[in-house]
This record gives C-alpha cells, structure tokens and sequence, in this order.
C-alpha cells in the first residue's frame, strides 16, 4: 500500500485542507470499526506512540495510538494554522509540520513565489524529507491551493518545482481553486496566469475548481432541502457539503460547505487506492489513461449523488440517474459544459454497491451523446470500489480531460490582458527579486500555447473519421 | 502430472481463485454419475494435477500469486483459507507496494528484471514439488500493466528456465468498450510478446462472459465475481482429468501436452478459444434434459459460424462443399475455417457419442488430414453438476475479429501519438511498438488466408 502526502499552501489550501483531514477521519471511523491501524489509514496518517513525545518510531500494525496526518502546511501569515492548532484537529496535526510567516503575500504571487520561496527554500526541502521518510512507499503529493492570492499560487507553484527537483518519481496532483470573474483581489489574473505556466510544466494532472459552481452545488441543496420536495428526511452525513459527524462541532464559516466537496473529491479520488474493490483504480493509473499529452492534464471533476435521502432500497433507476448527473453542467466543479465539448479521455469511480453490469449498461447509455476524439472513442477508464463514502450506499466520481476547460483558459488569459496592456500593478512584481518582464511574457505565452493545443483537437470535432491505413503484410 | 499456475495481476489473481473453487467443488460435489472407482481416480487425478497434499487437511493449490500492490492478494488468500476445502501456500505470493499504473512498460521493463529473482524462486520451488511437472498455465490480462506487462516477461522468464516445459497463457480481453483507456496499446504488446514465448494462448473475452451472464445465466446485476464463475467453469470442463486415449485407458498424464499436441501444430497459429455448453443457472439444471446429439449439433454449428454462446446461432451459415475450388477468398466471410479442434464430452453414455459430423474435410483447412485435425475426449464422470456437458477448444478464425479490432483501435491510437510518452519513459520506444505491429499484422494475416 503506498502513502499520500497533502501540501496545504496559503488561506484557501489551509481551509480547505482543514476539511479534508476532518472528514478523512470521520470516513476511517466509520469503515475502520475495529480501532487497529490498518493499511488503508496509513495511506494519509501516520501512527504515533504518544509516550516517546512523538519523536519515536511510527508504530505499524496494532491499535491506534495517536493519528498525525501526513501533511505540510505552509501559510505566510499566521491566522488560518493558528485557528487549524487551536481547534478540534490539533492533535491530527505534528506541529513540526508547520510553515508560517506573519506577514502575508499581499496577494501578489511574485512574493510568494520568488521572494518567500528564496527565504524559506530550505526549510521545505527539510520537512518535505522528513515526511517523506515516514513513508514506506510515498506515491503521490496532493497540493491544494487557491490561484488568484499570493501566497497559495506564488509559494504554492514554488514548492510544486520543489517537488519535481527532490522527488521526481513521485506524483504530484493539483487541486487549484481558480478566480471568478468578480474576484475582488485585483492581481487574481497575473497571479493565476503566472501560477498556470508552473502548471503546465511541473504538474502531473491539475484539479481545476471554481468557487462559482461551488456556490451553486451549495445552494441547490439549500433549496432542495427547505423547498421540501424531497418526500423522505435527507440525511445529514450524505450531504457532499456536510461536516456532520465530523470533529468539527463550531458553528460552520461560510466557506465550510464549500471546501467540503473539494475534500469529498480528494477522498474519493483516493478511495480505489485505500480501499478494496473488484477494479481496481490507482493514483498511477489516473495519470496514466487521462493524460495523452504531458501539458494536457487538466481534468474537469464532477461529484453525484450531492446527498442520499433515507430510504434504504435503491432502484436502479436512481442509479442510472447517478450517472446521467454526473455528466451535466451543473455537477460539475468548475463552469464548463463537457457534454458539449470534445473528450479526451474520461475516468468513472464508482464506490459502494454498484458491480460491472451497472457501469456497462450507463456507459452504453451515455456513450452516444459525448463526443470522443476520434483516436481515443472508447476512451474510459474505470474504477470500481467497494467501500461506499459516509452516508450513501453509492457514490460517482467522473474526471473529464475535456476540451470544455478551454472557456476558462480564455476568460483567464482575457483578464490577464486587460490588466497587462495597461501595465496596471505591473510595479508591485517587478520591484521583487528575481522577477522581470520576460516572466509575464512566458507565463502568457505558456497559457496560449496550451490554448492553441486545445483548439487543434476541437477543430477535429464532428469531423469525417478517417481512420489511419494499417501495416500492410507481405503475403 | 502437475501443473503449476501463474497468478498475474489482479485479475488473474481472482480469476485464479475462483479456478480452484470450481476444481474443488466439482470433486466435492455430487459423486459424479459414474462408478465409485472411477469417482475416487478423477478425484485423486485432479488433486495430484492441481493440489499438493499437505499433512494438516486442506490440499494446498499449486500456485505462485503475482502483484504488484497487495490488496488484491491478500484478500485472495483470506478468502481461500476461509473456504475450508483449500488454501494458498501462505509464502508462495509476491506483491509489492505500488501497482503497474495500467502501464506495460512499467510491468515489462521496469518491474520484470527488478523482481525476476524472486518471481522465479517461488516457481522454481512449486516446480520442484511436482513429481512430474507437466507445464505452466499463466493467468493474466491484457488490459492492466501488471498481468499484461509484468505477465509477458514473466512467461519469457519461464519459456527461459523450462525450455522443455509446456506453457499455457490464459488471457482476458477486455471489454471492447474501455475498461482502460490504453488497453489496446497493452493488448498489442502483450500479445506480440507473448507469441514468441508461449505455447498457446487461450482466450476469454468480457464481453462474451458478460452476455452468457446475462442471457443464459440470468443473473440481473452482473459481477466480476459472476464473470470469473463462468470463466472458472469453462477452464474446469478443459482441465479436469480426462481419458485422451479412449475407454479403459486412465486419465491423461500429460494434460498440457496433450492440448498442445492436438491444437497447435503450427507455432505461428496459437490462438485457441474455448466454448462450453449447456450453460445455465444452477436452478434450472433440475429441469432440463440434454440430448449428446443435440449438443453435438449445436456445438458444431456453434464452431461454424462463430457464435460465442448457445444463444442465437446463425443456422444459415455452412461450409462449402467438398470438391468445389473455391479459393480461400471466396469463401463466405463468416464461416469460421479451423486449423485443428478438440471436443471434450463428460457425463452419461459419453461413450456412444457419434462425432463425425466434426470430422467434416469441408470444416478444417487442407493442410492437415481431418483425422488429424480433429480429437475427443471422452469422460464419464459428470462434470459441476452437469449430467452432461461439452467442451469445444478450437483453434480456428474464432478470434481473428477481435484481433483485429484491437489492433486497428491502438493504430489509430498509434497514429496520433497519444499516450506515447508514458510507455517511452519507461524504455518503450516507438520502434517497439512497430515491431509489435508488425508481428500481430502478420498473425492476422495467417488467420484470415486460412
């Protein structure tokens, strides 16, 4: 079984990784009745013997003493780790595992990035080892972050180029939390247009989400849930934007509900990996099927179902209707419509009490109202996991490599411009070490290349097939 | 003779699994409508083949289980030593930590030299408990990258170290809608690979299990579980003790060579596939009375016009008549030419089983005497609750459709260059992947001039 290591970087990869480590554990209590240290927790958790002051070796196997995550926080200003140590997780967290300053990044990415990355460079080669080395057989690091800021896209991307230099045969996954179009941090497209171009080059498969659709998937179960539409009680722990059950028992901040459904990706992401199934689907094998060309990583997620009511007894029906949602817009984690756009590849994980007939029969079903590059139109990657998430006998988690995330591209690279031709705050980056004009003009360039790829494969499109003429043999 | 079984990757590790559980239950079972003596000689047979006996009760499986991650191994030897009837040995397994990642590469090159040593210690150790060994039946798929990957050069390591020894791969194709989205590029590399080691490659296909499960098992919600059921029981009607040498000779002592003898006698066609019938839920046994000729007939026109199951057959379909000139191209395309075939009949009144309707000249390709291209094995001890049941292990264009099929999808692939860079870093190179092409073009080609 391998381990996976979380890099929280700045504000939004802090809260949001806050809530993952919460509900990772409220998942393993849930499936792990027995209180023995298992494989599957060892993945995200290590086990410490309190005694020797948590400086002793880990104990494998046997029962769980005190669970430290595997993880790195890094955050620039203090506030947000402080709130994490003096909450209900403390004890989840190796307050050596800790990277903070007190000033912040200002929102400006070259800080984070050059300036913060120069100071503390080695003291995150350092931790990043130590965590490493409590790793039997380390896989895979998780970063989470937001782009539009400066400390979670400067430093962030930094310690992304870090990881490739230390640990190249370890995966490096992105969930990236990008800007809306109303971000009120002004700098939000230099900082994610500079963030992107570390992307592209040092990521091996990005998670981009937008906290619009988000906000949406919140709100359409507020309505569900108060119009009373729904005949039966919904329980409240299948709610994919839910804490309950978790050790979280404050009052929930606004963004909870929403750093919820990134942490129920991430644990869903990772469940074939923990957990047993019939078909298998490892982190190696993600990154194998959905990437076909190294800078296309970028892989649109969706979530169903956003909550499970109470009633025990499945119909198939509701299971078809699993999948059928996890295709629309308005399941899916950033505003992009694959339906209507060109695939390149799409990965199903199911979980829970779904078998192969089930999955057959929806791809059968879906099949001929996406639209598949023409050398990849059988192109789906599947998972099939036993353990189900809390709450719910069966979940879905589909990753899209669709052109649909090319919009996104162009409204990101379309702000940046506008900001850019006016040279407007153009000063607060030059003014930094390290940093000069030539880094604007690559990282746009980097994101209009990476544009131009995805308009070459939409131009194929409900085009004629022509299939390529085969080897011919000699009789 | 013994045979020692290859366990690669997940899926031939629960395949494997549920191989024994058939071979176990049907000795198990009911007693097999037949004598007490012939009764106690199948059983001991099929233990001696399979099992080693082991001082504290449950026989033991002749088996070495291979992954690269340990979940599915683990869970594949507890539930073994749950059953209570056999087990695994508990040192005969080898994982690692972290899986293939559905690369070929990565299973060939990279994991395949690291843990050859190891690998092959424990063959050589199953191997050598064997007072005869009678070969290897390896059990992989195509589509992941350890059974696939890891599998190819697993099966050269053994072609290398029993250069004398039969070696029998049992492969799955995947579903021909994705499973995984490289398993085309897999399928192709592997089976290349395979060709140059392998004695002969017996093929299942998904798809077809997965429609047997459907339509004539009934079963509503399938499983992999269901699926590996149904393939477990096809294997079992193959390698259950059976008389090769007609009525009053024991059971074959060189089963492997056996099949290889009758099937294969051209290396460059070794592509077997395998039909079974009667194929029904165990319910419905009970009910239902089978007749040998209407079997045999079924059976037959099962052979011709390449149905994959015991459901709709196309009667229409019929062999050229002797005599006529017709040359290969002419030939209707969707009759199914054999080069060699194998019946294996078990149960009642086997004996007065008339088989000449498969002896047909009009069936076989010219180049062997129908005589030759055709054999029976007859058993009258029942088989898995069947009061009758037949077998039909052909090596004929069964499988020239989907190879085809395979091969165009990776070429198309192929063409684009998609997914390249993940095979060339671990030290598969493009020219690799031309040669595999070729060979493959070149089986296809065989296959269809038949």
């Amino acid at each position: 079984m391998t381990q996976s290591v979380v890099v929280q970087v700045g504000q939004c990869g802090n809260q949001v990784g806050c809530r993952f480590w919460d509900l990772a554990l409220r998942e393993h209590a849930a499936v792990n009745k027995k209180g023995i240290y298992d494989e599957a927790l060892s993945s995200f958790f290590r086990n410490i013997d309190t005694r020797s002051g948590g400086n002793g070796p880990d104990t494998y196997k046997g029962k769980i003493c005190s669970l430290k995550a595997r993880a790195l926080l890094i955050d620039m200003e203090e506030g947000v780790v402080n709130e994490i140590l003096q909450g209900p997780l403390r004890d989840v967290f190796d307050s050596k595992q800790l990277i903070t300053d007190v000033s912040g990044s200002g929102n400006n990415w070259a800080v984070g990035h050059k300036l913060y990355g120069c100071q503390y460079r080695e003291n995150i080669v350092e931790k990043l080892r130590k965590t490493a080395e409590h790793c039997d057989c380390l896989q895979c690091f998780f970063i989470i972050h937001s782009m539009g800021g400066g400390t979670g896209s400067g430093l962030g991307t930094f310690v992304l180029n870090l990881l490739e230099e230390e640990f190249p045969e370890v995966y490096r996954f992105v969930t990236s939390v990008y800007p809306s179009g109303e971000d009120d941090v002004i700098t939000s497209p230099y900082n994610s247009v500079l963030a992107m171009k570390e992307l592209n080059e040092h990521a091996d498969c990005v998670l981009p989400i937008e906290n619009e659709s988000l906000f949406e998937i919140v709100n359409k179960i507020h309505q569900m849930i108060n119009s009373g539409k729904l005949g039966s009680t919904v329980k409240q722990n299948s709610l994919v934007t839910s804490s309950a059950g978790s050790a979280k028992t404050l009052q929930e901040r606004p963004f909870d509900a929403m750093n919820n459904i990134i942490a129920n990706l991430l644990l869903n992401l990772t469940s074939s990996a923990r957990f047993e199934g019939s078909l298998n689907m490892d982190l190696n094998e993600i990154s194998m099927n959905l990437v076909p060309f190294p800078r296309l990583h970028y892989l649109v997620s969706s979530l169903t179902p956003l909550y499970t009511l109470a009633d025990v007894n499945v119909p198939s029906r509701r299971l078809d209707q699993m999948f059928s949602d996890a295709f629309s817009r308005d399941h899916q984690l950033i505003r992009a419509d694959p339906k209507h756009s060109l695939y390149l590849a799409c990965a199903l994980l199911v979980r829970g009490n779904v078998q192969v007939s089930d999955l057959r029969r929806n791809i059968e079903r879906l099949k001929p109202s996406l639209h598949f590059v023409s050398w990849n139109q059988e192109g789906w990657k599947t998972g099939l996991c036993s353990v189900p998430p809390v709450g719910h006998s069966h979940s879905l988690l589909a990753l899209a490599n669709n052109t649909c995330v090319k919009p996104t591209f162009i409204e990101l690279k379309d702000r940046f411009m506008k900001l850019y031709k006016k040279k407007a705050h153009l000063h607060h980056y030059l003014q930094i070490d390290g940093m000069e004009q030539s880094c604007f003009s690559e990282a746009i360039s980097s994101l209009s290349d990476l544009i131009e790829e995805y308009d070459e494969l939409d131009a194929t499109k409900g085009g004629p097939r022509i299939d390529p003429s085969r080897l011919k043999i000699a009789v | 003779m013994s045979v020692v079984t290859v366990q690669l990757g997940q899926c031939g590790n629960q395949i494997g699994h549920e191989v024994f559980n058939a071979l176990c239950s049907d000795i198990h079972g009911t007693h097999g409508l037949c004598s007490k003596k012939e009764n106690e000689s199948y059983h001991d047979c099929c233990k001696e083949r399979f099992f080693c006996k082991e001082e504290s009760g449950a026989p033991i499986a002749r088996a070495v289980l291979v992954d690269m991650e340990p979940k599915v191994i683990s869970q594949t030897l507890s539930m073994a030593a749950r059953s209570g009837h056999w087990k695994y040995n508990s040192h005969s397994h080898f994982c690692q930590k972290q899986g293939s990642g559905n690369n070929w590469a990565n299973g060939y090159s990279v994991h395949g030299p690291r843990h050859k040593e190891a690998i092959m210690n424990l063959v050589q150790k199953e191997a050598e408990k064997c007072d005869r060994l009678g070969g290897f039946f390896t059990i992989m798929s195509m589509a992941g990258g350890t059974g696939s990957g890891l599998g190819a050069f697993v099966t050269q390591c053994l072609r290398d170290a029993f250069p004398t020894s039969f070696i029998l791969n049992h492969v799955i194709w995947p579903y021909g809608t994705g499973e995984v989205i490289v398993q085309n590029y897999n399928s192709v590399l592997t089976l290349s690979h395979l060709y140059q080691s392998s004695d002969a490659l017996l093929v299942h296909e998904n798809d077809v299990i997965h429609k047997i499960c459907a339509q004539l098992m009934n079963i509503k919600q399938i499983s992999f579980r269901d699926v590996n059921q149904v393939i477990a029981h096809q294997l079992g009607s193959v390698f259950q003790p059976t008389h090769t040498a007609g009525e009053g000779s024991g059971y074959s002592r060189n089963p492997l060579g056996d099949l290889m003898e009758t099937l294969v006698p051209h290396p460059e066609f070794k592509l077997l596939g395998l039909r079974n019938i009667p194929q029904m839920p165990e319910n419905s046994l009970a009910y239902s009375t089978f007749s040998w000729p209407g079997l045999i007939k079924h059976l037959r026109q099962m052979l011709i016009a390449n149905a994959k199951m015991e459901e709709g057959i196309d009667w229409q379909v019929r062999p050229p008549h002797p005599g006529s000139s017709i040359p290969s191209t002419n030939k209707p395309l969707h009759f199914n030419t054999s080069i060699a075939n194998l019946v294996i009949l078990r149960g009642k009144d086997v004996h007065d089983v008339d088989l000449g309707s498969f002896q047909d000249p009009s069936l076989y390709t010219s180049w062997l005497n129908p005589q030759d291209a055709f054999n029976a094995w007859k058993t009258p001890r029942a088989f898995n609750k069947y009061e009758k049941s037949a077998s039909l292990v052909s090596n004929s264009q069964f499988l020239l459709k989907p190879l085809d099929s395979i091969v165009g999808k990776a070429w198309n692939m192929f063409a684009s260059k998609a997914y390249l860079h993940q095979y060339t870093k671990f030290g598969i190179q493009e020219e690799d992947f031309l040669d595999c092409f070729t060979t493959l073009e070149q089986v296809i080609s065989s296959y269809t001039n038949l």
